[in-house]
Parts: C-alpha cells; sequence; structure tokens
C-alpha cells in the first residue's frame, strides 16, 4: 500500500547524483549547514543542561553515590538525603496519567478524525488546543478545588467499596495523593494526545482507508488495522510528548500529591515527585549539600527521561510495520 | 449476513461509539475546565485590570497591567528563541539528516522536553542572571525559549515527514533543487501542522511559573526596556491564588482568563496573517 | 515574511520604548510572611517619591539570602535570620558583612478542624511536640485533654499538616519546638524544611490552611495573618509563665519587649518561647537584610531613606494588616545601625 524505496534508475543528470558543487550553487549545502547548525544546537543546549546539573551536583554525588538512588530519608536539618521516594511517586503519577490519558486521547482523536464532521472536529480541535495554555498554576487550583473533594468524598471511598482487596486501593482518604495527581496530570496531558493524533490521522492518504474499505473492512477495522498503524508513529511522538510533561510537571502536582516522600503500594497514599521537590524547596534550600542533592534530584530526573524514551524507542523499533509511510523514531 | 459478517459489524459501531464515548469524556472535562475559567475570570475582570498597576496587599483597585505587557515580551523573545531553533532544526531532520544523526537529535530534544520546568529555570538562571547579576525578561524568554524547542522541534519534524512522497518527487522530478523543493512543496504542503505545532508550544510556554520565578522575577512596576526584572501573568497567578485575599483570588482568575484570550487572540491572528491558502486537502 | 519583519520590529521598538525614563528602580526579595506588610510600605514610599521604585518579590527567605548573596538583588529579607556561616559566605565574597534590620513581628498559630469542636483549644508544650512527633495520635489523648477540661474530643485520628516548601514559618514553628522539646531537637532539629516525622506537606501557607479547613481532624501551623484572613479556628499556647496566651498583637509585642532588652547588636535574635506572663511564645521577628556598601550612592540613599522612613511612619501601618510592631528600644538601635551603610 505505500511506495517502495527503490531508487529510480538515473538517466543523465538527475537528483542524487549533483556534484558537491552543484549543490552548493543551488543553495542546498547552505541550507544543509544552517539547519544542521539548528538542530546542533538542540542537541548542545541539552549537553549544557545535563552539564550544569552535573557539575551543580558533585558535592552530593561524592557523598551519597548509588546510596542516593536506595535510600528514602530526606532530612534538610541533618543532611541527609535519599531520592528514592521522588523517583517512585515520579514514575507512579506518571504511569497513572498515561493509563488514562493514552486510551482517553487515542479514542478521541480517532473520533474527532474519523466520524466527526470537519466542522465539529474543527471547532473542538479548537478548544482543545486552547487547553494547552491553561497555566499549570490553574490546573492546580482546580485540582485542589474541585478534584480533590471529589476523590474524597465520592471516587476513592468507591474505589476502596469495590477494588479495596486490591493494594493499589486501600488506606485512608485524604483526597490528595498519587491517584489525584495522576488524574490532573492526565487531564493536563489528554490535550496534546488528542492534538497530534488526531492531525497525524487526518493526514494518512485517503486511498489507504479506502483501499481498506474496498476489500470489505468495517469502517472500525479499516481505521484500526490500517489508518492508526500507518500513523503510529506520530501517535507515539504524541504520547512521548505526554509522558515528558507528565515527569516534568511541577505546580499542578505540588498542589494535590501531598507532598510527603512516602513509598507505598496504595494510590491513595500521598507522596512527592522530583519535580515538586525541587520546586518546593529549591528557592529556600541552604547549605550546598542540600542544594547540590536538589539539583542531583533533577540529573536523576534526566536519567528517567533518558531510560523511558529508550525503553519506549525499542518498543516501536522491534513492533513497527515496515513500509510504513513513517518510519522513523 | 452471514454471523461472523454480523459480529464484525457489531464490533464496528461499538468501538466507534466507545471513541465517541472518549472524545465526550475529554471534551466534556476540558469544557468543563475552560466554563469555569472563563466564569470566575469573567465575573473579576473590569476596566482596571487592564489599566492599573498591584495595588498593595489588602487594597482593591489594583490590575495587572505590567504583567500583561510583560508577558508579551517574554513570549516575542521565546519564539524569537525556540521557533528559528525548533522550525529549522526539524527541516534538518526530516530532509537532510542521516538517521543516526536524527535518533540523536530527537532523543536529545525528548529529553530536554522532559526537564522539568523549574530546573530549566535553574539552567537560565546559571547562564543569564548568574553571570549578568540581574533579574531581566531577556533571561525569562531565554527559559521559556528552551522550552518551546522540543514541541516545535518534534511535532514539524513529524509533519514534514507526513507530507506523501510523491509530491517530493514530483518536485525532483520537475528539477527543483532539495531547497527549493522544501521552501516551496513540502513546507506548505505541512504548513498547517507546522503551525499547530509553533501554537502548541507557545500556548505551553505562555502558562508557565516556575521558570520565570529564577528568572525574570517579579515585578510591581513597568518594566523598562529588556534587562529588568518583569511581572508575567502566570506568576501573578501563582502569587494571587496562593493568597488568603478574595480579591486577589479574583484578580488571579481574572488573569487566567485574560491569558488564555490572549493565546487564543494570538492563535487566530497567526493562522489569518500567514495563510497562504495551500493545504493538503483533508484525506 | 515581510509582514513578519514588521511587525516584529514594531514590538521591539515598543518594548525599548518603556526604556527610557528616569527611575530609580531598587529589587528586593525575600520573606513572604512580610510580604503584604512590604508591598503596602513599599507602595506608601513610592507615593511620597515617584521616582524610588522598590520592587519587592516574595521568593522565600532563604531564596532572598541567597540572591541577596549572589548580588542578584540589592537587599534581602528573611523570617530567619543569617546563621555564622550564612553571613561569612557573604562577607568572603563582597567584602564587606551585611545587616539585619528588624521591620515587623509576627506569629505562628496552631489551627485545627475537630468536626463537633468549636471551641478555642489550649495546647500544651508537650502536646504540640508529641502531636508533631507523632507520639500523640488521638485528639481525645490525655495530654490534649487535660488542658482542655469541659471540652468533647473525639477519639479520631490526629491529621498534620505541615509546610512542604522550605519557609521562615516553618523555621519559627521548628525553632520553638526545638526549644520546648529536647527530642524534637535531636530528632529533627530546626530549618526551613525539616524531615517532618509524619503529616501532610503543604505548598504556602494558604495550602496548609487550605488542608486544615478540607480535612476533618487537622493540625497544622499558619502565620497569624492566614488564620484571621481565613477565619480559622486556632488555639492558645502555653507560654513560659505557664499560662495559656491567643496570638494576637499585644502578646506578640510583648514577646518583643522582653528580647529588646537584651537584643544583640546584630539584631539576630530568637524570641520564641520568649519569658513574660503575656508573651505568646511562637513569634517572630522579620528582618530586612541590607549590605553595608553600595556601589550606586542613588540606591544607598533610597534604600536607607526608607528604612528611616519605616522605623518612623511605616510603624503606623502595621496594626491594620495584623502585624505588630517593633519595640521603640529596638527602633532606636536600628536608628543608629543605619549609620553603618555606606
Amino acid at each position: 500500500m505505500s511506495t517502495s524505496s527503490t531508487i529510480l534508475p538515473s538517466a543523465g543528470p538527475v537528483a542524487g547524483s549533483r556534484s558537491f558543487f552543484g549543490r552548493l550553487r543551488e543553495g542546498d549545502e547552505i541550507v544543509r549547514l544552517i539547519t544542521f547548525l539548528f538542530a546542533a544546537s538542540v542537541v548542545l543546549i541539552t549537553l549544557l543542561l545535563v552539564f550544569e546539573l552535573w557539575q551543580g551536583s558533585v558535592l552530593a554525588r561524592h557523598k551519597f553515590g548509588f546510596a542516593f538512588f536506595r535510600t528514602s530519608v530526606w532530612d534538610p536539618v541533618f543532611e541527609q538525603f535519599g531520592g528514592l521516594p521522588f523517583i517512585f511517586g515520579t514514575l507512579v503519577t506518571s504511569a497513572v496519567s498515561l493509563l488514562i490519558a493514552v486510551p482517553l486521547g487515542i479514542g478521541a482523536a480517532i473520533f474527532l478524525a474519523e466520524l466527526a464532521p470537519a466542522r465539529v472536529s474543527d471547532t473542538l480541535e479548537f478548544f482543545i488546543d486552547l487547553l494547552a495554555a491553561v497555566p499549570s498554576v490553574i490546573y492546580g487550583v482546580l485540582g485542589v478545588f474541585i478534584v480533590v473533594p471529589l476523590m474524597r468524598v465520592y471516587i476513592q471511598p468507591a474505589l476502596k467499596n469495590t477494588l479495596g482487596f486490591l493494594p493499589l486501593f486501600r488506606g485512608p482518604a485524604y483526597g490528595i495523593g498519587f491517584l489525584t495527581a495522576g488524574v490532573v496530570l492526565a487531564i493536563m496531558v489528554i490535550p496534546y494526545i488528542i492534538s497530534v493524533s488526531r492531525e497525524v490521522l487526518l493526514s494518512v492518504p485517503r486511498d489507504q482507508r479506502e483501499a481498506a474499505l474496498a476489500l470489505g473492512s468495517t469502517r472500525w477495522e479499516s481505521t484500526w488495522k490500517v489508518v492508526v498503524p500507518f500513523a503510529r508513529t506520530g501517535i507515539m511522538g504524541s504520547i512521548f510528548l505526554a509522558l515528558a510533561r507528565a515527569l516534568g510537571e511541577t505546580m499542578a502536582v505540588t498542589m494535590v500529591i501531598g507532598n510527603t516522600p512516602a513509598i507505598s503500594a496504595s494510590l491513595f497514599s500521598p507522596g512527592y515527585s522530583i519535580a515538586a521537590v525541587i520546586a518546593n524547596e529549591y528557592a529556600e534550600a541552604s547549605g550546598e549539600l542540600y542544594t547540590q542533592s536538589l539539583v542531583e534530584l533533577g540529573l536523576v530526573l534526566f536519567l528517567l527521561t533518558f531510560i523511558l524514551n529508550g525503553l519506549a524507542r525499542i518498543l516501536i523499533l522491534t513492533t513497527s510495520q515496515r513500509g510504513s509511510g513513517m518510519g522513523n523514531a | 449476513m452471514n454471523p461472523r459478517l454480523r459480529w464484525r459489524k457489531f464490533v464496528s459501531n461499538f468501538m466507534l461509539t466507545m471513541t465517541g464515548c472518549c472524545a465526550l469524556v475529554a471534551v466534556s472535562v476540558l469544557f468543563f475546565i475552560l466554563g469555569y475559567l472563563v466564569y470566575n475570570g469573567g465575573i473579576s475582570i473590569n476596566w482596571n485590570f487592564f489599566t492599573k498597576l498591584p495595588a498593595p496587599v489588602g487594597e482593591t483597585g489594583g490590575g495587572m497591567a505590567n504583567a500583561i505587557v510583560g508577558s508579551a515580551k517574554l513570549l516575542l523573545v521565546a519564539t524569537l528563541i525556540g521557533v528559528p531553533i525548533g522550525f529549522l532544526g526539524a527541516i534538518y531532520l526530516a530532509e537532510f539528516s542521516g538517521s543516526k544523526v536524527a535518533f540523536v537529535v530527537r532523543y536529545a530534544a525528548d529529553l530536554l522536553n522532559g526537564a522539568p520546568s523549574i530546573v530549566i529555570g535553574m539552567f537560565a538562571f546559571a547562564l543569564v542572571v548568574h553571570p549578568f547579576k540581574q533579574f531581566s525578561t531577556l533571561a525569562g524568554g531565554f527559559a521559556l525559549g528552551i522550552m518551546m524547542i522540543p514541541i516545535t522541534l518534534r511535532s514539524t519534524e513529524q509533519f514534514l515527514l507526513a507530507v506523501p512522497r510523491t509530491l517530493r518527487e514530483g518536485a525532483m522530478a520537475l528539477g527543483a533543487s532539495k531547497w527549493k523543493t522544501i521552501q516551496t512543496v513540502i513546507v506548505p504542503a505541512a504548513y498547517r501542522g507546522i503551525l499547530t505545532a509553533i501554537l502548541l508550544a507557545f500556548a505551553r510556554v505562555a502558562g508557565e511559573t516556575a521558570p520565570l520565578i529564577f528568572t525574570a522575577l517579579g515585578n510591581q512596576y513597568w518594566s523598562h526596556g529588556w534587562t529588568e526584572p518583569t511581572a508575567s501573568l502566570p506568576v501573578m497567578i501563582y502569587n494571587y491564588a496562593l493568597s488568603p485575599y478574595d480579591d486577589w483570588h479574583r484578580q488571579a482568575w481574572a488573569a487566567g482568563l485574560v491569558l488564555l484570550a490572549l493565546i487564543l487572540i494570538i492563535n487566530i491572528v497567526a493562522r489569518a496573517i500567514l495563510s497562504r491558502g495551500i493545504s493538503v486537502p483533508r484525506a | 515574511m515581510k509582514r513578519i519583519t514588521a511587525i516584529l520590529l514594531m514590538t521591539f521598538g515598543l518594548g525599548a520604548f518603556f526604556a527610557a525614563r528616569a527611575v530609580l528602580s531598587i529589587t528586593g526579595a525575600g520573606a513572604t510572611f512580610p510580604y503584604p506588610m512590604y508591598s503596602k510600605w513599599f507602595e506608601e514610599y513610592h507615593k511620597k517619591d515617584a521616582n524610588i521604585e522598590i520592587n519587592y518579590q516574595s521568593i522565600g527567605s532563604g531564596g532572598g539570602i541567597k540572591q541577596v548573596t549572589e548580588g542578584t538583588v540589592d537587599f534581602g529579607a528573611s523570617d530567619g535570620p543569617m546563621n555564622d556561616d550564612q553571613l561569612k559566605a557573604y562577607q568572603d565574597k563582597h567584602g564587606f558583612p551585611i545587616l539585619h534590620f528588624p521591620t515587623v513581628l509576627g506569629a505562628d498559630v496552631p489551627t485545627y478542624n475537630i468536626p463537633g469542636v468549636t471551641a478555642e483549644l489550649n495546647f500544651t508544650q508537650e502536646a504540640i511536640a508529641g502531636i508533631f512527633l507523632g507520639k500523640i495520635t488521638k485528639w481525645n489523648d490525655p495530654a490534649i485533654a487535660g488542658a482542655n477540661k469541659g471540652v468533647n474530643l473525639p477519639a479520631n485520628d490526629i491529621i498534620v499538616v505541615h509546610r512542604s516548601d522550605g519557609s521562615g514559618t516553618t523555621y519559627i514553628w521548628t525553632d520553638y519546638l526545638s526549644k520546648i522539646s529536647e527530642e524534637w531537637k535531636s530528632k529533627v532539629g530546626k530549618g526551613a524544611s525539616v524531615n517532618w516525622p509524619v503529616g501532610l506537606g503543604g505548598k504556602g501557607n494558604e495550602a496548609v490552611a487550605g488542608l486544615v479547613k478540607q480535612t476533618p481532624n487537622a493540625f497544622g501551623y499558619v502565620e497569624l495573618i492566614y488564620a484571621i484572613q481565613n477565619k480559622m479556628p486556632y488555639g492558645r499556647v502555653k507560654n513560659s509563665s505557664g499560662d495559656f496566651i491567643k496570638a494576637d498583637l499585644a502578646s506578640v509585642t510583648a514577646a518583643a519587649a522582653g528580647a529588646a532588652k537584651n537584643m544583640p547588636d546584630d539584631f539576630r535574635v530568637s524570641i520564641t518561647d520568649a519569658p513574660g506572663k503575656t508573651a505568646y511564645p511562637i513569634s517572630s521577628f522579620t528582618w530586612l537584610l541590607i549590605p553595608t556598601k553600595f556601589s550606586d550612592a542613588a540606591k544607598r540613599d533610597a534604600i536607607k531613606g526608607f528604612v528611616k522612613w519605616m522605623l518612623a511612619d511605616g510603624q503606623n501601618y502595621t496594626e491594620a494588616l495584623s502585624y505588630a510592631k517593633l519595640p521603640k528600644e529596638v527602633i532606636a538601635k536600628e536608628t543608629k545601625a543605619l549609620d553603618a551603610i555606606q
């Protein structure tokens, strides 16, 4: 269904066999250089950032070493710093948020791209894009005033009564905690998933769909088995964006997660995330070891993002279809 | 109709209805948020808000005129930094690069995207504020610009790659150079998606608070030029929402609404001004 | 493309337009607790002299200390005095010392939300320390009930709420706890951020106030002003003389008065658990941190002028905002100390 990637046999001076000067004359070489510089600057900035984090955490790294990843005590007065609760909290809240946002988001994107009439789809998309612009503080405030009471009074007790046998849903229902933070994060990242996935789905060529339908598939089959896989990498890209946002979100999380460095199997428990603790304590942190431990947490988040991105990419590479129109991870 | 077909049709209708439900849930939550913001902000907006400087605590009648201008200035600097890097970098990735380089650049962009906004603020502090011993609009814009890069880059690249191969080959067959092809065929074809990407990145940084706290700081008065600390809407919202004063709460909602309206206006204006009418018809 | 360039040029021009003004801009940053007071003061001072704009941002006491040491702001503000290491760090970096100037007084109050209880509770030192250490877990514990005869306290679990961000409010609270409880001092200590044995964390006074208000059986600490503004019930605390005192302007000033006589020259003093029959035990000064040398003479004069005004007319604005005034002896001492700034 997609064009193969064989190179056309050359019949004279054709693209692909121009000389260096030919490319230079036509401006291609300069453009290539300029755009390369800009692309390289992205890598440079990232490296610089990692370098600053590395330098800024040297004391803490030497003092704690790998124990930083295992220990749970966070004591600014006696200068004992362990990062495990924050790593745990970051992973849990991001996981919860993606578990909620990805199915909802892709489902909604499919609906908007395939089923909804163009005007409805465009109008709704417009509002959804707007939501990416709502400041995270406002999400936090809405979380505190609406989501937290909802959780405490209705949702958490309901979950406890039905699924309380699972260790996930035990413990007192404060309203704040991992689950609430995950829900608020899900609301924040869903616009990214819907927006980008919808655009990508819309750009799938019409003939793909029509070919599937012509072969007798139902509407759903053509969507799920042909269109979505074709747009697979774009959708994955949107999930990356969402994951990145969830991992790094600061303000909204700190207002609803409970800010307690705790590790618990229960989603009702209050917790802490890396971004939240940095936001809470960095401005006031006095003493080199304290400040540097916070910077080390920032470095750890980078490492987490690195690993998660790597895992996700491996996932794509091993399961992607050959010959789909966009084969880049 | 054989049973298997009936089943498949049933699954089809069921799943499509489910997607409709997903859309309904997502959209209603989002509409609720917008409605809440519009309602609470709407009842708090008044002329003072747009024209007056902040009043001291406990006094009514203050506004956020300086924050509105401050946000506009910050976003201008951010766009000038973030969009060229993101856009041109994406062109390199989509059109020129080999897969190894592309892999590294994409990975770096995703890493940058995942950095907590406060870490970016710390970074901008170390790079711009610390050497010059000055909190400034430029530092804030720099921090926001860095945050715009990954979203712009990755999304633009996706849309450039989505341009059908046939268009590229057609241009090549007509003898166009790579640059010409990019300029006249590929970018216009992906234009809608690219604009979405840029506006998405813009919207994202417009509401960011944490990076500004260490870079632009804040200001009760007008910020003169580009090297003084400046007030901004997100930071004002943050300060006011977390205060115990009702008047400030109302102003925080109003600020949230104004911020949203600003993004909306820029969205509309950008699409209108930059529309060149070329886009691939809907598949 | 041309359109875009034109628009950009116009906006840059507008941005620079705001640059030409003959106004003296001074930037300060620090404590959040006195922010309402400072914002009022700086506004009033600006009305007196429209050419002086003092821009104060509340980024937290520790932030104030950090930034003034970095040199990115002209002065700082803190609820907890700089310790010797921080003073030395400043001296080493700049070559001249930095001074503390007390501005107003404030207090932390214990606030609670117990279903069915509307009375004002009395808290002994053992009760407060025990609750925050996690050793006293129920509201009807004898340590609490003993001081509140006649009040029907339920057998519910106490949900402790504390600050999650580094803050002067926490510094004052933990400073007090360290003084009244040996166990607290050795296990947790005092600081703007500590390793809390129990409790939920809220970011900012407002979050703590909000959490306590919304969560039944909660117990937390907030600044006096926040409790008043949010109309929250707060309890009386037993002071060093054995009386249960409610925090208000008079009792906070009484706590400072005791300290005024023995005020050290650098003004760094803790007045928690202060002596005095009517003194409220969880009170504190808050300080402006001002360098002793300024490279810009105009800035120096403006700041000195402001402090002089603050010590005189400025004190008249404090009570309306629920801050207690400085004792007269302290004011006199500060006026003299101003001369050290050159």
